[in-house]
């Protein structure tokens, strides 16, 4: 299917929606004329996002695994099937940051089953649907929000590191097992952004020196853009 | 000892009904290397509902469970049609179940975060149109937190959403699982894709099985809506073109391809809706083949049946499935049942079955 505009009446769900870089993807993806499903914890955060972009606010903790089908199947009824989804929402594990010998065994739960097992438990719930838009030649993608602690061993990052290592290779051995299914996997690393996670963890650091959550979001969206036009070049060239 | 709310993905077994009645007893996971190239198979999408909601008949205070059966339009949550039940949960047998307080249009209902209203009561007092009040993302919210998936005696546990949705599950439609797609894993899609074997899907909202009371029972299926892709429209064709097989996965997949099949056999792309009931007298244009769960002569899903193969033959599978033990629910095991020639047209089709269901 051509769309003169990649992002029209794109389906897109987008985690963490209410802060940082959730919020500004949420934004921008609203403002390019997608239909945009946003999760966040908090009701009141929820209520003021959706509110100023019109896009569907959704209630939840991805971390809780009792919380995954029902936003997964608020994002399905309320977009009618889903095209695009970004697991943003990240747990930076203990604050302040701490040593792994001072970790307490539940923060790097918390810092896993938010970055690691959430992205998996609903990518699955929704990856059914995520390959039907793939089978009707929509392309589907699946952004995971990384981080250069998923590379670089960052004393005091071990929670948060070790959580984002193993997301990016579950992202890359995802990509490569449904290759054929035309769902596509891509992790995203936005880079130090000026965000409520970056101030949680460094707080003495200066915004002014940091990256605009606004960029990284245009960035991303660049990025979604050139993997939906591959499909359609795909899907064009199938018999 | 594996639940019996587990689909039993490893151990699942399979009868194998072939076009002449022959049958070969496998494991379900010889699926994956079934039907032959250019077959195509079409499975059901459709997402499971929460569907039983909890609540209060706020004319009387009596306590009530609804269970939502069929749109009023598909993918519209403020409308549906529901079955109303008294006191108590699916851990009673639903013909023994209480009966609600006597409900009139206008009476309320409080369901959880839920309110609605019922529009009507049809022509049986149990029998519903509600609607429910406030904005749709709100409906979705409240079905989403207090909503449960309908289940019934023979799983006493709870069942939770991840229980009844198939791997495939995408779109939020149907009121009881699509439960044939439990048999599917991406593994075996990819098996099949492999060996150049279509998939495609249709979503189709299946209603419930089961109301608890024998006059409303005979009315099952309710009219059922369902959406064809025109991707889905045009693999049918293409695999008819070729001499391929259809094979429907689960008996709502059959509903929904020969209502949307004209004269011709042509699928339409698009919404329609599944009306009546196939059976022994209905002339299967499109399914040549059909993945099912274990039913037993009675069940609704075994009369659908008699549009594939005769008595004689349903009466030797179902002395197949008690003689190996086969699970009948909805979390059971499988036959896959190819269609019987009849006519002349059906016996020059039969050139084209593939020797593993010819026989």
């Amino acid at each position: 299917m051509r769309r003169e505009n990649a992002f029209e009446d794109l389906r897109v769900a987008i985690t963490g929606g209410t802060s940082g870089l959730g919020l500004a993807l949420t934004r921008l993806m609203t403002r390019c004329g997608a239909r945009v499903a946003f999760v966040a914890r908090t009701v009141s955060s929820v209520e003021r996002v959706a509110q100023e972009t019109g896009a569907h606010g959704i209630v939840g903790d991805v971390g809780r695994k009792d919380d995954i089908h029902p936003i997964a199947l608020q994002i399905l009824g309320n977009l009618g099937g889903l095209d695009v989804l970004i697991n943003n929402a990240s747990s930076l594990g203990p604050v302040p940051l701490a040593l792994l010998s001072d970790t307490e065994c539940e923060e790097l739960e918390q810092a896993l089953a938010v970055n690691l097992l959430g992205v998996f438990r609903l990518t699955r719930a929704l990856f059914g649907a995520l390959a039907a838009a793939a089978r009707d030649g929509r392309g589907a993608l699946v952004v995971n929000i990384s981080s250069d602690a998923a590379v670089t061993a960052y004393p005091g990052w071990g929670a948060y590191g070790a959580s984002k290592a193993a997301l990016r290779h579950l992202t890359a051995i995802w990509d490569k097992e449904e290759k054929d299914d035309s769902v596509r996997f891509l992790s995203f690393d936005p880079g130090d952004m000026d965000t409520p996670l970056h101030a949680l963890a460094l707080p003495e650091t200066d915004p002014a020196t940091l990256k605009r959550p606004e960029d990284a979001a245009a960035e991303i969206a660049e990025a979604i853009g050139a993997s939906l036009r591959r499909a359609e070049r795909f899907a064009g060239a199938r018999p | 000892m594996i639940a019996a709310r587990h689909f039993d993905r490893r151990g699942g077994k399979l009868l194998v009904v072939g076009a002449k009645g022959a049958m070969r007893r496998l494991p379900r996971t010889e699926l994956a290397s079934l039907f032959e190239a250019g077959d195509l198979i079409v499975a059901n999408d459709a997402a499971t509902l929460p569907a039983s909601l909890k609540g209060t008949h706020r004319e009387t205070g009596a306590p009530v469970e609804i269970r939502l059966a069929a749109w009023i339009r598909l993918g519209d949550p403020t409308g549906f049609v529901a079955i109303a039940f008294g006191a108590g949960d699916h851990r009673t047998r639903t013909e023994d179940r209480l009966a609600p307080p006597p409900l009139a249009a206008g009476d309320r209902l409080a369901l959880g975060p839920l309110q609605a209203i019922i529009e009507r009561v049809l022509d049986h007092p149990r029998l519903l149109v509600l609607r429910f009040l406030g904005e749709r993302a709100a409906i979705h919210a409240g079905l989403a937190r207090h909503g449960r998936p309908i289940q019934y005696a023979h799983v006493p546990e709870p069942l939770a959403l991840w229980d009844v949705w198939t791997r495939i599950a995408a779109a939020p439609a149907a009121f009881e699982a699509p439960s044939a797609g439990f048999a599917l894993d991406w593994a075996t899609l990819a098996a099949w894709r492999r060996r150049r074997i279509g998939f495609a899907t249709l979503t189709h909202a299946a209603g419930i099985s089961s109301t608890g009371d024998a006059l409303l029972d005979k009315r099952l299926p309710f009219d059922e809506p369902y959406q064809v892709p025109h991707s889905t429209a045009a693999a049918v064709a293409a695999a008819k073109a070729r001499g391929g097989k259809v094979v429907a996965i689960g008996t709502s997949v059959v509903r929904a391809l020969e209502a949307a099949a004209d004269e011709a056999g042509v699928i339409r792309a698009g919404d329609g809706v599944a009306r009546g009931r196939i059976g022994r007298e209905t002339r299967l244009r499109i399914v040549e083949a059909l993945l099912t769960g274990a039913h037993q002569p009675g069940e609704s899903h075994f009369e659908l049946l008699k549009a594939f193969a005769d008595e004689a033959t349903l009466e030797r599978m179902s002395a197949a499935f008690i003689a190996n033990d086969f699970r009948g629910h909805e979390f059971g095991d499988s036959v896959l049942i190819a269609r019987a020639r009849r006519s002349p047209e059906d016996r020059a089709m039969s050139a084209l079955v593939p020797a593993s269901l010819a026989e």
